[in-house]
């Protein structure tokens, strides 16, 4: 099972190193990181997507806690939250399918960013699902390049309808 | 005015926080990254440097400083090779959780990623095998990074930190203020185990059948031996202890069960295979003492104390984990113990598995052993003196045979494994202990590998007994080989090109023995043992073909134990 972890971290020499290098020191799987700077100074924000039975989650929790350099270790997994992600995905298009390719665009509320004669690229955002959604629709008609952020995730405030709290029209 | 505050350079700033930090010995080697450092040591008194001359040597004479003080050992050494013929001793560090501060020149901030002259990224490199590392960028950064280093080697579970000191940053001045306080935000050990977890585990020992305390390594770092020894008395639980747990419960005890595991005793084994309650203390279930994980003490309710989470559910999953101090969770253990358990019955099995199959050796046919020498050893010192081993038969031996009184006196490099450890970790730790006997024992193999050492233990003088253990094989390996690969020897004899170990030892100037023979074990032993003018050297010349026993297969379970040779006749 997929696990979001987010990880408040100091902004220091050699911590995003530490991070990283356990995943591969301990073997375990990394499905995405990204790192960036939070409302607090010296203090950057990293979420990592990882796998594996509880059992090692739990591990990699710990681990992650135990580094010196992290200030708050959380499983988001266990909490209602926000996840997005955005890619940007160059594709081919001929004369006749550039209405049919925006209109793609227009139902994973994408922008077009650049055009040239043969390519066009799309800004797409949304939870990970989504964006996995639009590169199966946009595969057919071929990607030519694709740059995907990795998630970004935050745990939700106070819920007043937590029914679906991730809802969004696609 | 801040012109009325003096200025210091970097070195000054480095020796003025050792002092704080009560540091008596630094192990190191001078060189090109650190010139400055030690140009600063030439008028320093108030701590004594020791010159090794090799500077794995230093990181192991460091640990063994700590192992036997229980304070940090300060290692420093040089940019580049000096900081990577470090690693090891670093790694050795790591995984026994010893306190280092481990201190490596470096290039200037400037050169570094140049590939400057004796430049290696040594933050990078031992960034697996250490608990933090500090890159000293700017001279205002260096005390504070110091005390850093020192309160996090040393708080919650011990373990190693590198601080890297580029050249510039030590020849630059700052103002000069240790700080008071150390807040590391991100680093909180919790010492108090919850008292919810802590009257759950009461409950369960209480009622227990057969109890079992399994400790490590941590009771010693802790300082719960008394703890410990109250604790299995006032409730008469059988201990046992892992090679690290070695000395954290006498071994003398009526209740010690001597160590499990691999080479564990048969009865030892036998009371986790058959626990009801099994209470780990400081130890971190490693697959030298679990065997095979799924047969590990199946039929016990597991209580688990440890100061570090990640120990927790690691290798086995257990019903009470309690994070925290072993000394401060025994303390509150024994206040909330509801009563008793009735240990009468478990008692009389246990007996029952000691007199089935004793601990013993080939005594009849007047061939040298080790076992042999290691009880006279034992009996003589009384388990009283510090004995650092290095690994491989003899270590086994070792932990089997003799039988230690107080913590902190077996040393040994359990977690990594680290041949050539006992020669400078001895000389560690005869820095921090000087009322005792200390010896140091390794075998051929490891002899050869940090020998270099007995010049730094001439040079001061060191008053460590050098005991080689020689059977000319690198005789785990070897036993392994007789006993799953077919006899096949691959690269394990040594016997052609060893050389004569006395004559080198004598080179360098120490006085030492050889002995071949049983009857002049005794007289060796008490020659060495009342040896008073520095360091003292003898090789017993063991047989080659000894293997150890009791032992487990790695991956089998302890149910599987081999308890003897299993064809005498291959015993030339």
């Amino acid at each position: 099972m997929k696990h979001t972890i987010s990880i408040l971290l100091e902004n220091r020499f050699g911590a995003f190193d530490r991070v990283a290098n356990l995943f591969s020191g301990k073997g375990f799987n990394l499905h995405s990181i990204t790192i960036g700077e939070t409302e607090i100074k010296d203090v950057m924000r990293m979420t990592i997507v990882t796998s594996g039975d509880d059992q090692i989650v739990d591990q990699v929790l710990k681990q992650l806690n135990r580094l010196v350099d992290t200030l708050k270790v959380v499983d988001l997994t266990e909490h209602e939250r926000t996840e997005r992600e955005l890619a940007l995905i160059t594709v081919s298009y001929q004369k006749g399918n550039l209405q049919e390719l925006k209109n793609i665009s227009d139902i994973f509320r994408g922008k077009i960013v650049d055009i040239n004669n043969k390519s066009i690229m799309f800004e797409i955002t949304g939870p990970p699902v989504k964006i996995n959604a639009a590169v199966n629709v946009l595969m057919p008609y071929g990607i030519k390049e694709m740059a995907r952020t990795g998630t970004v995730a935050l745990k939700r405030g106070e819920q007043i309808n937590v029914a679906k709290p991730d809802l969004e029209p696609v | 005015m801040s012109a009325s505050k003096k200025l210091y350079d970097g070195a000054e700033i480095f020796f003025e926080s050792l002092r704080r930090e009560n540091v008596e010995y630094v192990f190191g080697m001078p060189g090109g990254a650190t010139i400055q450092i030690y140009e600063r040591l030439y008028d320093i008194d108030y701590l004594k440097h020791i010159l090794v001359r090799h500077e794995q040597g230093a990181t192991h004479m460091a640990d063994g400083y700590a192992r036997a003080s229980g304070r940090p050992g300060v290692v420093l050494v040089t940019s580049g090779p000096g900081a990577t013929n470090t690693v090891t001793g670093i790694a050795t560090a790591y995984m026994d959780s010893s306190p280092l501060v481990v201190f490596t020149g470096q290039v200037p901030t400037q050169l570094i990623g140049n590939d400057a002259f004796q430049e290696a990224d040594i933050i990078g490199i031992t960034r697996p095998i250490t608990k933090h590392s500090f890159l000293v960028r700017d001279v205002k950064d260096l005390a504070p990074s110091i005390r850093k280093a020192f309160y996090i080697a040393q708080s919650g579970r011990p373990g190693p930190v590198v601080v890297d000191l580029p050249k510039n940053v030590i020849s630059a001045a700052s103002e000069f203020q240790y700080p008071e306080k150390v807040e590391v935000r991100g680093y909180k050990p919790n010492y108090e185990g919850h008292i919810n977890q802590i009257k759950k585990a009461a409950k369960a020992i209480a009622e227990a059948k057969h109890p079992l305390l399994y400790v490590g390594g941590g009771v010693i770092m802790s300082g719960a031996s008394q703890e410990l020894r109250a604790f299995a008395i006032e409730n008469n639980i059988p201990v046992t202890m892992t090679l690290q747990g070695i000395g954290a419960f006498p071994g003398t005890s009526e209740l010690s069960l001597g160590m499990l595991g691999m080479h564990g005793m048969y009865w030892a084994n036998q009371a986790v295979n058959n626990c009801d309650v099994l209470i780990a203390l400081g130890a971190r279930f490693d697959d030298r003492v679990t065997g095979k994980v799924e047969t590990f003490a199946t039929k016990a309710y597991k209580i688990h104390v440890d100061i570090d989470p990640t120990c927790i559910d690691k290798n086995v999953t257990v019903d009470v984990p309690i994070v925290g101090d072993v000394k401060k969770v025994l303390q509150n253990l024994r206040k909330v113990m509801p009563g008793k358990p009735d240990t009468s019955e478990w008692w009389q099995q246990i007996r029952k598995w000691q007199q089935e199959c004793p601990l013993t050796y080939e005594k009849n046919d007047g061939k040298l052993r080790t076992q042999f020498v290691l009880e006279r050893l034992s009996e003589k010192t009384k388990g009283e003196a510090i004995v650092v081993s290095d690994v491989g038969q003899h270590q086994m031996f070792v932990a089997q045979y003799y039988k230690f009184n107080h913590p902190r006196s077996h040393i040994s490099s359990g977690g990594l494994g680290t041949m050539g450890f006992s020669i400078p970790a001895a000389i560690g730790a005869a820095h921090a202990v000087k009322d005792r006997p200390i010896i140091s024992i390794s075998g051929d193999g490891g002899f050869a590998m940090n020998m270099q050492e007995l010049i730094t233990a001439k040079a001061y003088n060191v008053p460590v007994k050098f005991i080689l253990i020689n059977n000319s094989f690198l005789g785990m390996v070897r036993q392994w080989q007789e006993l799953f690969f077919d006899e096949r020897y691959s690269f394990t004899d040594l016997s052609k090109h060893n050389p004569d170990f006395s004559k080198i030892v004598q080179a360098i100037g120490i006085k030492s023995f050889v002995v071949n023979m049983v009857d002049q074990v005794d007289h060796v032993l008490d020659e060495m043992l009342n040896y008073n003018e520095g360091p003292v050297f003898a090789e017993f010349r063991v047989v080659k073909e000894e293997m150890v026993f009791p032992m487990v297969p790695a991956g089998a379970s302890v149910s599987e134990m081999i308890v003897e040779r299993l064809n005498p006749q291959r015993m030339l």
